[in-house]
């Protein structure tokens, strides 16, 4: 009798673990989704809906928003600006951060711990710091307003973070394995590009990712360097906020369109993000 | 097991990283350390950009606006920070001890989301959120028979507004730091410190506090380093107004340089910071990377 009711009670306790646990965990994902959720339901919402006071929760959703941010153009090509930016940073990163990794991860030689302490030393310095130089720089090479001058600049903290990341994924291949091929007569570069680099690919798409989150996110150096021709998406979201009236509707599908990208673009490398953000230190 | 000496075709490898090291990494600070020394408006460009010697830093070190942004900038910390570690280390203890491991995994994984999110655009739904008449928070509040508050239009709600958005987008990362930390515990470890130490506040601080300590350490440089950084969430939500009640030390010197045009002064409020992120970094790497700077 004690073991069935027993083991009834476990269960019950079981079920009420699950129940709590299953509350809490509500809760918290509402939290802290819910900023993101209104921002796409203003997006979708008519502005009679979005002043409405308590707020409507059910509501007919209407594109006539993101409709009118797409005619009016500003937006769309904020985002190709974005898209031309970002991108080609990050694939120059890649280009020249994974070789260097390389040979971080297998060589030793005199300056190496400075080089070291720049890659890490990257992730703490404040942009405003470069920001001026690089607007001063930018103009008298008449840089300002031009994609290049943004991707040169996203190197900065594009090449540091593929460095990072790639010399752990160089150090996980074994040694043997260059070696082997350094018998067989293949020159380092050979042995970088046709061996340790398709093997070390897992993480240079990651380091890639989050290279390209950074650059796509970044506000600072696009405010100081880019006037009309060039400007990214988030000057152009932070534009919305000057003039008179704010229209809520279009700046919140402006910002679905900047931040839907890169929120994909997170949850598929999410266990490698925290990696990303704190250098390595974080596993 | 030592490594290779380097030789002509691996420089060829890491001369790339070098060049643009030299040419967008210290290039630009060599250049702001020398305009940090001129007279640099770029508004009265007639008076020229001679040498001023320590002029611009004496004008730094004698502007209260200066050391009050600074310290804005620690009271935003104190706001911010310990709140972050606490809901961190609780959220973090829930998601680890989580029965149902599926959803386990599914928060692990939307925490991600608020870190992701575009900062700019933060700024604009904390517009959005925080807004006096419309907005979620004051309806929140009427639920509770508070009357409304302007959370943009005074100084301390702004401070607390941008704290709170803070405080939404950066707790799931020291949470996710945390639950790094607590899955570096192997089952052994924690049933026979279950045996010894029970459950509940005894089992955290003797057998799961000390595997925080090292995420603990990350989380407090970071946030500092990020703090001193922040920008684009502020510019967008407060402009550091009303007034410069909001006024960070990044979105100071932004203002410095690109709104009043002061380059000179701006540059040395920059070395300043430099300094000071510099020396975090130096203690972010001594306590974390100590066998690869040796």
């Amino acid at each position: 009798m004690s073991a069935r009711s027993h083991s009834r009670r476990g269960a019950s306790r079981h079920t009420f673990t699950y129940l709590w646990q299953g509350v809490v965990a509500v809760i918290l994902i509402a939290a802290f989704l819910m900023p993101v959720y209104w921002m796409i339901t203003t997006a979708l919402k008519t502005t009679a809906d979005t002043f409405a006071v308590p707020p409507v929760l059910i509501f007919q959703p209407t594109f006539d928003h993101f409709r009118s941010v797409y005619e009016e153009g500003t937006v769309a090509k904020s985002l190709v600006n974005s898209l031309i930016v970002a991108t080609s940073a990050t694939a120059l990163s890649v280009l020249i951060g994974a070789p260097a990794a390389y040979v971080l991860a297998r060589f030793n030689f005199r300056g190496k711990s400075d080089l070291w302490f720049w890659i890490i030393s990257n992730r703490f310095i404040s942009p405003i710091v470069v920001a001026l130089p690089f607007f001063l720089i930018a103009r008298d090479l008449r840089l300002l307003d031009t994609h290049l001058a943004l991707i040169l600049v996203y190197l900065t903290f594009g090449v540091p973070l593929v460095v990072w990341l790639c010399v752990d994924q160089f150090r996980a291949i074994p040694r043997e394995v260059d070696e082997a091929a350094t018998v067989d007569g293949a020159t380092i570069w050979q042995v970088f590009f046709r061996i340790n680099l398709p093997l070390a690919m897992p993480g240079i798409v990651v380091s890639a990712i989050l290279a390209f989150i950074t650059a796509w996110n970044e506000l600072m150096f696009a405010l100081v360097l880019t006037r009309a021709e060039a400007r990214t998406a988030p000057v152009e979201a932070a534009n919305f906020m000057t003039g008179f009236g704010i229209r809520w509707g279009p700046m919140m599908a402006t910002g679905t369109l900047i931040v839907l990208p890169v929120v994909i673009f997170a949850l598929l490398v999410s266990r490698n993000l925290v990696r990303g953000l704190t250098m390595g230190a974080v596993k | 097991m030592s490594r290779q000496r380097v030789n002509l075709p691996a420089i060829s490898l890491i001369a790339p990283a070098v060049i643009v090291l030299l040419a967008i990494g210290i290039y630009p600070l060599l250049f702001a350390l020398d305009i940090s020394f001129r007279q640099y408006q770029l508004t009265k460009q007639y008076l020229g950009t001679g040498y001023v010697g320590f002029q611009n830093y004496a004008a730094v070190v004698n502007d209260p606006l200066f050391w009050q942004s600074l310290l804005r900038t620690g009271q935003f910390f104190l706001l911010t920070v310990p709140l972050q570690v606490v809901l961190g280390v609780l959220i973090a203890l829930f998601i680890d001890g989580m029965r149902w491991r599926p959803l386990s995994f599914l928060m692990r994984v939307l925490l991600v989301v608020p870190i992701a999110v575009t900062p700019t655009v933060v700024g604009l739904i904390g517009r959005l959120l925080f807004n006096r008449d419309f907005g979620f928070m004051n309806y929140l509040l009427s639920l509770f028979n508070v009357p409304p508050v302007s959370w943009l239009g005074e100084p301390v709600p702004a401070m607390l507004t941008i704290a709170l958005v803070d405080i939404w987008q950066w707790t799931p990362f020291v949470a996710l730091v945390m639950i790094s930390g607590l899955s570096m515990i192997s089952q052994d470890v924690l049933e026979s410190g279950q045996l010894e130490a029970g459950r509940g506040w005894n089992l955290f601080w003797h057998v799961q506090a000390p595997y925080l300590l090292p995420g603990l350490t990350a989380v407090l440089i970071l946030r500092t380093a990020d703090i001193l950084k922040l920008f684009d969430m502020v510019f967008v939500l407060t402009r550091g107004g009303p007034g410069v009640s909001t006024e960070l030390v990044s979105v100071y010197i932004q203002r410095v340089g690109f709104r009043v045009f002061d380059m000179g002064v701006a540059s040395a409020q920059a070395i300043l910071l430099l300094i000071l992120c510099i020396v975090l970094s130096r203690g972010y790497i001594r306590l974390f990377y100590r066998e690869i700077e040796a």
